[in-house]
């Protein structure tokens, strides 16, 4: 017995409507192939916080052997915390929270640098003071040896843990710097406060303001070594903090960037504070006996106009 | 309306359903209405406690450690300590009962006075199952056939008493292999390793997905999802664990036997259960039946959890109960009565289990130890990837304490640790190994030793851990490949792995020097690239420094195969796989 008409054209209807539905889909998802369809379609960006004011650019503060006071007196010098912080500003102090190391081991910021730091940005008014840095050893075990937690947790500043998922990728404009994955936490703030600490390191030599962008990026920083210097150059190019705070309270000496041995680290007890990320490294340079022509990364950062090598040209303020 | 509403009040107040009971329609004591709710309450209480622990099983940090030794907030470990299956296989294993073990005695009080009440009351892996066996079965394990299933079968039940007797014949012999078969250790295993990573990368997906949408609100949500999950159930950055998918097929299939056998685990596999079986038998609390009102109803049986026949007309099997009260419940006769002491009649006096059986189960487990150890992979033919975790003992002492538990793996705060595959041998089977390009060992980190809760990973100090006044714990050495090494082959600087190394002096030392590199473009008229001179740094290890990190190893930038990697020889716990002959000390310990 055959089948109906009716039932003939249902069954004839229903696989042509199958077969065009399959060729409608190939059709408007098919691949054209080709290696460049992963290059990212933004324009290659900078984050410059600078004031760009007339004040007083660099100012060394000695003789105290009180980290905060030091700090204190440095920023001072510099016309104080209100001339950088608005009222209302969100603020992101970024400390060198690198390593897995206690605070005499010299290996990140001193705790108490960077807590001054945060009371003098609450002072002048800030509404909300982060505290961050992406690490390289394990960042809660970071954050917590390194007494920089618990230190700005009792400000009140908000200590947020570089997360995974907070890293999204980004065009700088380096020379060997292209799409990163950037901490978003530290480029959605009003002013940006950079909290290095100076210290020797194996490879670049020494390392203070513009190795601390390090930790403004996520993603394979394993390979930055194959070329630090214009690594390093590249990420002070793309950040541009507001103010530079360098910490030389406690120096390691030997052994950088993480040290481990207290032997390695050399009491000093000066704090730097300063508008220029070269000029500060260029001086501080100088702690671990060095110039700047050593360092061949800071006359990089001179050539691209961030700042001068020529710090004493900056009349630095001595308090 | 306000007439039917009284009334049913009422009879909720006498004790009776709106819904009729059948039979007699004989309401149960309140007091056993009462404990099947405490005992759903005290299941879930004690699932969300075991989930809570196990979240927190990790590196959260705190205020506390700031300046001395950094410890796990919470006993995290705790349901394997109180846990009298592990207290005992280790026991027999090592001759001792190690330090939180003891716990276990109270479980074993508990038992003794009102039987498996771990198992339905407790027990969060039991829970599991007891709301799969809920949920899975459908239409398919209804009526007739679920009670077909509830009833009890001597067979597969005898299955886990198998189970527990080969265990502690491998136990006597040198092997804590049973923590396989132990259900806390297989449920921290399969959630912590594998359902939580995976959770984890797929909220993450989920969080890109939110990015790429543009949506303000979106990223909002997505910002503080990830922000509340990382602090409160996983870690910061996404976890993996070395071939865990078997892991994860082992709980799927466990659970899923559920659609056909309820509580399919607890009855046939479980040896935990078996040996609180075997105590509960002595247990001073108990059921009394009386036969002749039984009406054959079979309500017992639809909501029996343990399938020990709660039924008129045949013994009760207290070893097999999980005194979940849902019989007397569920009884409209007035047959089933708990109570202490009861009248033995109508329970059966003795564990059914065949002799032979028993005897060729402890012969078979006691067997598997030469078996597996006269395969190449201990005495003669070590692996190199068994890197053990930091404090661990000697290694055959190690397989009599190890119990596979996982508590390690998941605490560990860098992802370092993970399940060995066969690298350790069939019976090294997920025993923890350090897996250095995934995580390195974390310089002054302990928490591993923190948790183990049978001391295959003692419970070392940071002090000894850094070897201050003391030598250091090295669990391994480093070793260059120099042929993949960019400032050894390829004139390009490098020494990520010398920035990394985390000694001092560092183990990782550097010889600087220039060296000939050619230029990557062609001189004029198409001759030879010119040569140019390149100042490198070459990296060096020296062996008696390093202790085995994997940090060098975990930053190396030669992504698949690293050019410095790390294997075991050199661990502190050995005296036969090491390199150098100044450790090489028969006389010690």
């Amino acid at each position: 017995m055959s089948i109906s008409r009716r039932e003939a054209l249902k069954r004839i209807g229903a696989s042509g409507a199958l077969v065009g539905g399959a060729s409608l889909a190939t059709a408007l998802l098919y691949d054209r192939g080709g290696l460049d369809l992963e290059k990212s379609k933004q324009t290659p960006q900078t984050r410059d916080y600078r004031l760009g004011d007339a004040g007083p650019s660099l100012a060394i503060a000695r003789n105290d052997t009180d980290a905060a006071a030091l700090t204190r007196k440095a920023v001072d010098a510099l016309g104080g915390m209100k001339r950088f912080i608005s009222r209302g500003d969100i603020v992101v102090v970024k400390p060198n929270i690198g390593w897995d190391r206690a605070p005499i081991h010299a290996a990140n910021t001193n705790p108490l640098v960077v807590a001054e730091v945060v009371k003098m940005a609450y002072d002048a008014g800030a509404k909300n003071v982060i505290v961050t840095d992406a690490s390289c050893n394990e960042a809660v075990r970071c954050f917590e040896r390194s007494g920089i937690w618990r230190a700005c947790y009792e400000l009140g500043a908000e200590v947020v843990f570089p997360i995974e998922a907070k890293f999204k990728k980004m065009r700088l404009k380096g020379e060997v710097l292209d799409e990163w994955p950037v901490y978003s936490t530290l480029i959605n703030a009003d002013k940006i406060i950079n909290v290095p600490v100076a210290k020797h390191h194996n490879l670049a030599g020494y390392t203070g303001a513009m190795k601390n962008w390090y930790g403004a990026i996520g993603g394979r920083r394993n390979r930055l070594h194959q070329n630090i210097d214009v690594s390093i150059a590249d990420l002070a190019t793309f950040m541009q903090p507001t103010l530079t705070v360098l910490d030389a309270v406690r120096v390691l000496t030997r052994n950088g960037p993480q040290g481990g041995n207290i032997a390695d680290a050399r009491d000093m007890y000066i704090v730097a504070a300063s508008t220029d990320q070269v000029a500060v490294d260029a001086w501080g340079c100088t702690l671990l006996g060095r110039t700047a022509a050593d360092i061949p990364y800071i006359g990089m950062g001179a050539e691209r106009h961030l700042g001068t090598l020529d710090y004493a040209s900056l009349s630095p303020i001595e308090v | 309306m306000l007439q039917k509403l009284v009334a049913t009040t009422k009879a909720f107040i006498a004790g009776k359903r709106s819904k009729q009971r059948p039979g007699s329609g004989i309401p149960a004591r309140p007091v056993i209405r009462g404990l099947v709710w405490a005992r759903r309450a005290s299941q879930i209480g004690f699932l969300a406690l075991f989930l809570y622990l196990l979240f927190n099983t990790g590196f959260r940090g705190s205020f506390s450690g700031q300046t001395g030794d950094i410890r796990p907030e919470l006993p995290v470990e705790g349901f394997l300590l109180a846990n009298p299956y592990l207290a005992l296989m280790t026991a027999l294993a090592t001759k001792t009962v190690y330090r939180g073990l003891a716990w276990s005695l109270g479980l074993l009080a508990l038992t003794l006075i009102v039987g498996r009440v771990f198992c339905g009351w407790v027990c969060p892996f039991g829970t599991l199952h007891h709301f799969f066996s809920w949920i899975f079965p459908s239409r398919y394990l209804k009526g007739t056939k679920r009670v077909e299933q509830n009833k009890t079968h001597p067979v597969r039940q005898r299955v886990k008493y198998y189970i527990l007797i080969g265990s502690l014949g491998a136990a006597l012999t040198g092997s804590a292999i049973g923590g396989l078969f132990d259900p806390i250790c297989v449920a921290v295993r399969a959630i912590g390793l594998g359902v939580m990573p995976a959770g984890q990368y797929i909220v993450g997906r989920g969080s890109d997905l939110a990015f790429d949408s543009g949506s303000l609100t979106a990223q909002h949500a997505a910002d503080a999802t990830t922000d509340m999950l990382a602090s409160y159930v996983w870690q910061n950055q996404q976890f993996y664990f070395h071939q865990t998918w078997f892991i994860v097929a082992f709980l799927a299939g466990i659970l899923f036997m559920n659609r056909f056998i309820p509580r399919f685990w607890c009855r046939v596999l479980c040896p935990l259960g078996a040996l609180l079986g075997v105590f509960a038998k002595f247990a001073l609390f108990g059921m009394e039946k009386d036969h002749k009102k039984c009406t054959d109803c079979n309500l017992c049986l639809v909501h029996c959890q343990g399938a020990d026949n709660p039924q008129g007309g045949v013994k009760w099997r207290q070893d097999e109960c999980h005194m979940c009260m849902n019989c007397e419940s569920a009884c409209p006769e007035d047959v089933i009565k708990f109570k202490f002491l009861p009248q033995r009649a109508s329970t059966q006096p003795a564990i059914d289990l065949k002799l032979r059986t028993g005897l060729a189960s402890v012969v078979t487990g006691a067997a598997l130890i030469p078996a597996a150890r006269i395969a190449d992979v201990i005495d003669a033919n070590y692996d190199h990837r068994v890197i053990r975790p930091p404090g661990s003992v000697e290694e055959r002492e190690f397989l009599e304490r190890c119990i596979r538990c996982a508590e390690c793996m998941k605490v560990c705060p860098t992802n370092a640790l993970h399940p060995a595959w066969f690298e350790a041998g069939l019976e090294g089977l997920w025993t923890p190994i350090l897996v250095p390009r995934i995580g390195y060992c974390q310089h002054s980190c302990v928490l591993c030793g923190q948790v183990c809760p049978t001391g295959a990973i003692q419970k070392i100090t940071e002090k000894q851990k850094l070897g201050i006044d003391q030598k250091p714990i090295s669990i391994g050495t480093a070793f260059f490949d120099q042929g993949r090494c960019l400032p050894w082959s390829m004139g390009t600087p490098c020494i990520v792995c010398e920035e990394f190394c985390p000694t001092s002096p560092k183990a990782i030392w550097t010889e600087e020097l220039d060296v000939p590199k050619r230029s990557a473009t062609p001189g004029p008229d198409g001759t030879e690239p010119p040569m140019t001179k390149v100042r490198v740094k070459r990296p060096y290890v020296d062996p008696s420094l390093c202790i085995g990190c994997g940090a060098c190893e975990k930053v190396c930038p030669v992504q698949d195969k690293p050019a410095v990697y790390v294997t075991s020889v050199g661990e502190t716990r050995s005296k036969s796989n090491i390199i150098l002959l100044e450790n090489t000390s028969y006389t010690q310990g």
